[in-house]
């Protein structure tokens, strides 16, 4: 099992997630410019501020080389997590419903939030289940999960909605708490929180992101189960 | 396709001709900032009247910014030398030595006069340039402190420059990759026009990989990476960093002052996207081994950077300013060699190698242009398409500015006004610890720290307000923790042991993390040297540095001198500012300041003897500073520190807190607020005895409750663990941890406020940012 971390010019959570998929299997960086996916298993694209988040948080990465075989794997049905700017990057490739605002409070917020496992059976949360308290950072200036009333019932009726703010933790006014999503198919996933940062409990404050890279893995080894 | 050619051969190309621009005259160089025998010094030196582009340069260079002239004499008093330094001052940053392969770079830089102008950029700009000198050195920067000054936050003024240095640190650390981990603030009325923002960095590197800064090779290239050069910063280090701000009459306040506003572009404005590739380009040369050496560009651009290269490696340069990518069109050859344009450096690199370098950029999307050659006369040559623009001996610019010695004299009658009291003078102590937690001093920084990612590159395990120091894990399962300090006021009081203070207060917050200090950096924040009064403060402050880190054994490595800070209403309080780097065995044994388990048993370590005057206390009853502060033991201090840092390496202790600003009444509460616990304790004779009071003294509760002074520890855990410390140092059993109030019982009075009542009083900075 490789993960592979997507590195764009500006991205800063790059080490960390390498570090966490290095947990559970083999990762590498890809680089932006390039095409070739390296024949990873499945895509993980980091926080940070990819091309100075200049115009827009994501809206420049989108178009770089790398992010036109990310769309073509996650069509096949690759595995694709993107994380606080990734997250960012994957709703302006479309590849996730809704947009991220900035912050109800306006500010680059660093804080550890707890969240709540809504479905425990996507790929990437598997390991979970349902109703699960995780304790994560987030931190973020553009985190304000939004989409039309109409979107968001759908994506709760259609199990879309992954995790959710626990009360009291949602200081970004997400719709609906909503802190994660997944595409339709199930097979991309974003989340403004960093569960690449939550893999020890001396660093990040728990230990609970590591089973995200987990349920990564497993459903890389068995896509049947998932 | 490069657009320049990746070699400076001028084949062919005519030789050097001087050009026929006037000759400036000595009320031109005055204008500059130099003096008139400055003036007549250089023309030696140089042989001749400078033309423009010299001028320009020498200005800078000879300026206070650059030139330490006021400040290099006492300096050199500094201990710089010591068994872990790998890398002392001189250099970009200074590095002190982990264990095993491991260094840690660091520095502290001010940033205050742009910051007074224009707080965002200011302050961002300088959270960039000393990343800038951490990368510059081979190390990854791995995080960012700041330490920051205002007036008082019931000001308009204070609040503007408080957000947007805040903003601006935030804006560029966050989008860099590097955790802002930790840092300071005071407010006080004589930072009001003068606001202090000194920020400081942190990297990490193989011993091996570090790069020093000099030039060498005659014929290898020079090439300028990063950003286009423009006009921005013209002057700012010389305009602004060597004059005082506020020229103009300033009503208390009032946003920026009119002459501050006039200078708001000299200001560099930063981009940090471009510093991060710039960050990664560098670090991917330095590993590539594609560099001979590597220096940032700062205050005084080009100049500054090309002149230093040369002096350290004893060679010359040569610099087409035709060759330098441009933001800007029609800049003259002046503008291209001081422009302050960020995000800038400038390395040596040999003729073979160029292409490659310049590849790497490339990869980067970054600019690299070859933009002249080490030569081997000793000579800056500056060039316009060949032309010879401007011609002057390296020596002459980096070491000949003439030094001065400073004219101390203690100042007859107090230079500060009283602060304005804001505390009833009947209030009570319950009254009185709510207002202190209140009050800007005291109260919890959050509302700035979560400004901050303080996660990013997965090192930090105490986050802010977690312990005294930040904590920073290694890759060899050690720890390093870091701490920066400086109490303007206690300074103001009394510049030797308000110094002294200082640097103990830093080595104390390591002890509380279970560090043992490696090294220090220090910025001397100072009004004008040029004033007999200030002159005293600095010299006295200087001496104390030197007395306390030799007495602690930790080396300085590195600073930097910000003098002429100054406002319409008088000089700020003296700051020196330390900024201290430990290590600790293990990092899983790190300490932390709240309290951790109810039952655990209270004490008060060390040879703590508080004392009211210039207390936080004082401050807010309106008192007149001190002439003087008390004398403290050096040494007990010393001993009692190094006590606590071995309990906590030992996991004996559940916390440990310094006791500070506030004195012991604060630290329980912050104990308190920080571990989410309560707290019963009884303060007795030997506390009172302390203050120097007998219990039934009037003003021996307030000093026992709130006194302040250095050698003071709270630390909670199991009775064991206390005895067996009791057995290295002074302690004093106070009470137990538990509950949801703090109870604090003494001279027959008791003083009881609830975890919420407290909490509410220190969130109040909240407030600001609503």
């Amino acid at each position: 099992m490789k993960f592979g971390v997507l590195q764009f010019p500006g991205s800063c959570d790059e080490v960390d997630a390498l570090q966490a998929a290095r947990r559970v299997g083999d990762a590498e960086l890809l680089w932006h410019g390039d095409e070739s996916l390296q024949g990873v298993d499945a895509i993980v694209i980091p926080g940070g501020f990819s091309y100075g988040d200049y115009l827009r948080a994501g809206a420049i990465a989108r178009f770089a080389p790398a992010m036109e075989s990310v769309i073509a794997f996650a069509a096949d049905g690759g595995l694709v997590l993107g994380i606080c700017n990734g997250f960012q990057v994957l709703c302006e490739a479309r590849l996730l419903p809704g947009a991220l605002l900035v912050n109800a409070n306006r500010r680059f917020t660093c804080r550890q939030v707890e969240l709540e496992v809504v479905n425990g059976d996507t790929p990437f949360t598997r390991a979970y289940t349902a109703g699960t308290r995780l304790s994560i950072p987030a931190k973020h200036s553009w985190g304000r999960f939004h989409a039309e009333q109409r979107t968001l019932q759908a994506m709760e009726d259609g199990g879309q909605v992954v995790l959710r703010y626990a009360p009291g933790h949602n200081f970004n006014g997400s719709a609906r708490d909503i802190a994660g999503v997944c595409n339709e198919r199930g097979n991309v996933f974003g989340l403004m929180p960093h569960p690449e940062h939550a893999i020890d409990e001396l660093t990040g404050g728990s230990a609970d992101g590591i089973k995200i890279f987990e349920s990564m893995r497993t459903s890389v080894s068995d896509p049947a189960a998932a | 396709m490069h657009p320049q050619p990746p070699s400076f051969d001028r084949p062919g190309a005519p030789a050097p001709q001087p050009s026929a621009e006037p000759i400036p005259t000595v009320e031109d160089a005055l204008a500059l900032g130099l003096t008139r025998s400055e003036y007549e010094l250089l023309c030696e030196k140089q042989g001749a009247p400078p033309n423009a582009v010299e001028l320009a340069m020498y200005s800078l260079l000879w300026s206070e910014h650059c030139a330490y002239k006021h400040s290099k004499k006492l300096l050199r008093t500094l201990p710089t030398q010591g068994e872990h330094v790998v890398m002392g001052p001189g250099e970009n940053a200074g590095a002190v030595d982990l264990g095993g392969d491991l260094v840690c770079a660091f520095k502290v830089e001010s940033h205050n006069h742009p910051s007074a102008v224009e707080p965002f950029q200011g302050a961002a700009t300088g959270v960039g340039g000393i990343v800038r000198d951490i990368f510059a050195i081979g190390a990854r920067p791995i995080a960012v402190l700041d330490s920051l000054r205002f007036g008082e936050p019931s000001g308009a003024r204070a609040r503007y420059l408080l957000d947007g240095a805040v903003s601006g640190i935030a804006h560029y650390g966050n989008s860099i990759g590097v955790p802002t981990v930790g840092g300071e603030l005071y407010f006080e009325a004589p930072y009001e026009h003068n606001c202090l923002i000194n920020a400081m960095a942190l990297g990490l590197a193989r011993r091996g990989d570090l790069v020093r800064s000099a030039a060498a090779g005659a014929g290898n290239a020079l090439v300028l990476l990063g950003a286009a050069t423009g006009r921005d910063g013209i002057g700012g280090a010389s305009v602004l960093a060597s004059s005082e701000l506020g020229g103009g009459a300033a009503a208390q306040g009032e946003a920026a002052p009119e002459h501050d506003q006039d200078m708001r572009p000299t200001v560099q404005v930063g981009d940090p996207f471009e510093e991060k590739k710039l960050l990664e380009c560098s670090l991917e040369l330095l590993r590539s081994g594609l560099l001979v050496s590597l220096q940032d560009l700062g205050a005084a651009g080009l100049t500054s950077a090309a002149a230093e290269m040369a002096a350290k490696g004893r060679v010359g340069l040569e610099i087409d300013v035709a060759r330098v990518p441009r933001r800007e069109p029609g800049m003259a050859a002046w503008e291209v060699m001081v422009s302050e344009s960020q995000e800038r450096m400038l390395c040596v690199v040999e003729p073979a190698d160029a292409l490659a370098v310049l590849a790497l950029c490339e990869r980067w999307e970054i600019g690299g242009a070859v933009i002249g050659r080490v030569t081997d006369d000793g000579r800056l040559r500056v060039l316009a398409q060949g032309a010879l623009v401007g011609d002057m001996p390296v020596s002459a610019l980096v070491d000949e500015c003439p030094l001065y010695d400073l004219a101390p004299r203690k100042p007859p009658a107090p230079l500060y006004p009283p602060p304005r009291a804001t505390l009833a003078a009947e209030a009570t102590p319950a009254a009185a610890l709510l207002a202190l937690l209140r009050s800007g001093n005291i109260c919890s920084r959050r509302p700035l720290y979560e400004q901050y990612d303080a996660i990013v590159q997965s090192r930090t395990v105490r986050r802010p307000e977690q312990a005294d120091a930040a904590v920073l894990a290694l890759p060899d399962g050690g720890g390093m923790a870091v701490s920066i300090d400086g109490n303007g006021r206690r300074v103001a009081a009394d510049p030797y042991r308000g110094t002294v203070e200082a640097v103990l207060e830093c080595a104390a917050n390591l002890a509380c993390a279970g560090a043992q200090p490696l090294g220090a950096t220090n910025n001397l924040n100072f009004g004008s040297p040029e004033k007999a009064s200030i002159a005293w403060q600095l010299g006295e402050s200087v001496r104390a540095l030197g007395d306390a880190c030799r007495a602690l054994g930790v080396p300085i490595v590195g600073g930097n001198v910000s003098l002429y800070n100054e406002g319409p209403t008088g000089p700020i309080y003296p700051t020196p500012v330390i900024g201290m780097v430990g290590r600790l065995p293990d990092v899983r044994r790190a300490g932390r300041l709240g309290f951790q388990r109810s039952g655990d048993e209270i004490a008060l370590v060390g040879p703590f003897a508080p004392a009211l005057p210039a207390s936080e206390l004082a401050k807010l009853r309106g008192e007149p500073l001190p002439d003087g502060l008390a004398a403290l033991e050096l040494e007990a201090v010393i001993a009692a520190q190094a006590a606590v840092r071995e309990a906590v390496r030992a996991n004996a202790l559940a916390s440990a807190h310094d006791i500070a600003e506030g004195g012991l009444a604060v630290a329980l509460a912050e104990c308190c607020l920080s571990g989410h616990l309560g707290a019963q304790v009884e303060l007795g004779d030997e506390l009172f005895a302390r203050c120097g009071t007998q219990p039934g003294e009037p003003s021996a509760s307030w000093c026992a409750l709130f006194g302040e002074g250095p050698g003071g520890f709270l630390v909670s855990g199991p009775a064991q663990a206390l005895s067996e410390l009791g057995r290295c140092t002074s302690l004093v059993r106070l009470g137990t941890v538990g509950g949801g109030e703090l109870r604090i019982a003494l001279a027959g009075t008791r003083l009881s406020l609830s975890l919420d009542e407290l909490g509410n009083a220190h969130a109040s900075l909240g407030e600001l940012f609503a």
